[in-house]
């Protein structure tokens, strides 16, 4: 008989592993699956290839995939770094979705209005409008939880199916391309020189909001490691009886941590609907909110693992639409590897806070 | 019976109809969280019977058959949960969510060849004498099985929950887990059971989506139904008749609003679309306000028998 037998301090070492075990699997039941999917298991390992590897080194996809893993991990990475503040503290947005709507639609709304006036201010003010739009979202379930108490959970995903009818209003409404001959979508941005979020360096992906996730993986680092704020949300996630004797107050903490995420994942909408996606649309958003949620986990809520988990997932994106293309795999398939992964990671959790003891010993 | 242009025997007739899957999802979530388990799967679990139920009433043109598998299908995925959460003691909100995840995704793949094909649909059942009531008649007792097995659920999880040795330790378990577990009873296991019930609820609530209430199958038409529920269990206070009571106040905004848009009333679509979503925030903050606050002692807590 083998018993478990809790594990005082989590292990680091498995801490460590166990992300990378939860990779391997899912890349040997994904092969499975896409086995039985296309009927020939000998072109199963090439799906899982053309997922994983080829979209970086193959000379066919590389030149035009490289610059795309920037561009699809920025936005991810955003969001998961404000997500895991809240999540290190047991405070649970999983509305990130909805945030990151309204972030691109305030944003989006600042160029509109203005446009076309020409003015180094406007991208800027653009920034601080979708964050405010993401923040003003994220408020409204952390002030519903302090005053009222009411799930955070619950309200901040009833309010991404708001945020999605908000945004289906506003692309056939107050935000439509007047010389768009009546068809839903606003303005294109990228036409609109000092609203595009354009390309730091050329050809590489890297556009202003990668390079905020950078900053935003850097800060985080140093609110866990260095600040007081990020050791009283460590506290009242791990020990809510003794931040609470300890003074640290629990409201405070859930309206900066949802705050924050709110802030964080709206500039991600913002930088996505003035770069990569250029307009606002009815469907511009793509899933990236609960994305980020599986990246956050996967990189174990710390700052340099989710920027690699954010790397890998926005890999699993790009060499989706290739395998999608070349071998005609559906393209929920990616959706449901990406859940795998999750599922595989929560699994091989057991090594990191269990120890395995054979009986009698 | 017509007020504002909307007929009444129609309007509850329907919000019956539209009710019923949330309804489903929502008393097979109570039992989880009864015995202390928190699962937010509940999406996952009913687009995954949603589908399964669709495939599987499509080649048996037997819409039975296809509620059966997708009990089955959404029990099955429930294991996962329940292995995960009960066994490895993962936290309940990332398997929750997970699993979620996996059902979008399994759903999409595996109901791509049957999008755009309709599926038999089930019969009414007219019950004798009390359907030939005017007015009441058509309006309660004129509906397809389904309807009424739900209500019977409902009925009978009450009793059992309320009346029953079973409910006893079933809310034992899910009050003070230690004190159960100290009683002798094996808590690991109820949980189990407790979730694969909530899953085959979750199940059979899709498959009435994509069978009796759109019939068709549509990628992610489960379109938030299961968080709903998961709201509705909240708003119950986890009592099983207010879990009806809720589903059928949920159920009647969805209609009428659907009605509203009919008729062509001056309030733009995305007002009416969005407004169950922002009820059910309203109803949380309402019951918080005044309500009790009676969660589940052990609500979410894992349970290791060394501890």
């Amino acid at each position: 008989m083998i018993r478990l037998e809790k594990r005082r301090n989590i292990s680091k070492f498995w801490t460590t592993v166990t992300p990378i075990i939860a990779v391997f699997l899912t890349m040997s039941f994904g092969a499975l699956m896409f086995g039985l999917l296309l009927g020939d298991f000998s072109s199963a390992f090439g799906a899982i290839k053309l997922i994983f590897w080829d979209p970086l080194f193959d000379e066919n996809f590389a030149s035009y995939a490289r610059p795309q893993l920037l561009v699809k991990a920025g936005p991810i990475i955003l969001i998961a770094i404000g997500l895991s503040i809240g999540f290190k503290a047991g405070i649970w947005n999983i509305g990130a979705e909805g945030q990151y709507i309204l972030g691109a639609i305030f944003g989006a709304s600042v160029a509109l209005s203005l446009y076309p006036q020409e003015s180094i201010l406007i991208f800027p003010a653009m920034i601080l409008s979708g964050a405010l739009g993401g923040f003003i979202w994220a408020l409204i379930p952390a002030l519903l939880k302090v005053y009222f108490k009411t799930n955070e959970i619950l309200v901040s995903l009833m309010l991404v199916y708001v945020a999605e009818n908000i945004l289906a209003s506003v692309s056939q409404g107050l935000l439509r391309n007047p010389e768009g001959m009546g068809l839903p979508g606003s303005r294109n941005l990228k036409d609109y020189p000092s609203a595009h979020n354009s390309e730091i360096i050329l050809n590489s992906g890297m556009h202003w909001g990668v390079l905020t996730a950078f900053l935003a993986v850097i800060l985080a680092y140093f609110l866990f490691l260095k600040h007081q704020k990020g050791y009283e949300i460590r506290i009242a996630g791990e020990a809510p009886k003794a931040a609470y004797f300890a003074g640290i107050n629990p409201s405070k903490t859930i309206i900066f941590c949802m705050g924050m995420s709110g802030l964080l994942a709206g500039m991600a909408g913002l930088f996505e609907v003035a770069g990569p996606a250029g307009q606002i649309t009815m469907s511009f958003n793509s899933g990236y909110g609960f994305t980020a949620i599986i990246v956050a986990f996967l990189g174990r809520l710390n700052p340099m693992g989710i920027l690699l988990a954010g790397l890998l997932m926005a890999l699993t994106y790009i060499g989706g639409e290739i395998a999608q293309l070349m071998l005609g795999l559906p393209g929920a398939s990616i959706q449901l590897l990406q859940g795998m992964l999750l599922f595989f990671l929560l699994a091989t959790d057991i090594f990191t806070n269990y120890r395995f003891k054979s009986r009698g010993s | 019976m017509v007020i504002f242009g909307i007929d009444l025997v129609l309007l509850i007739s329907a919000l019956m109809i539209s009710a019923t899957p949330v309804l489903l999802a929502a008393i097979g979530e109570a039992v989880v969280e009864k015995s202390g388990v928190l699962n937010l799967g509940v999406e996952g679990m009913m687009i995954t019977g949603a589908v399964i139920g669709f495939i599987f009433a499509v080649n048996t043109q037997t819409p039975i058959y296809g509620f059966i598998s997708a009990a089955i299908a959404g029990a099955l995925l429930s294991v996962l949960f329940a292995v995960l959460t009960q066994y490895i003691m993962s936290n309940q909100v990332a398997t929750g969510l997970g699993l979620t995840m996996v059902g979008l995704g399994l759903s999409a793949l595996i109901g791509k060849p049957y999008e755009g094909i309709k599926s038999p649909t089930l019969s009414k059942i007219e019950i004798p004498i009390l359907s030939d009531i005017p007015i009441l008649g058509p309006m309660i007792f004129s509906h397809d099985a389904i309807v009424y097995f739900s209500v019977i659920l409902v009925a009978t999880v009450a009793f059992v929950i309320s009346k029953t040795r079973i409910g006893l330790v079933l809310r034992a378990v899910g009050e003070n887990q230690e004190a159960a577990h100290a009683l002798g009873y094996k808590v690991v296991r109820i949980r189990f059971l407790a979730i694969m019930f909530g899953g085959a609820t979750a199940g059979i609530g899709g498959a009435y989506i994509s069978l009796a209430r759109v019939p068709q199958w549509t990628e992610g038409m489960t379109a938030g139904a299961g968080w709903i529920a998961l709201a509705l269990v909240v708003f119950a206070s986890w009592k099983p008749w207010r879990v009806l009571l809720g589903a059928y106040l949920f159920g009647g905004i969805t209609v009428l609003q659907l009605n509203l848009q009919a008729i062509g009333v001056a309030i733009p679509v995305e007002i009416l679309s969005m407004s169950p979503y922002l009820v059910t925030i309203v109803v949380l903050v309402g019951i918080s306000l005044f309500g009790h606050h009676t969660a589940p002692g052990s609500l979410a807590r894992p349970f290791h028998a060394s501890q």
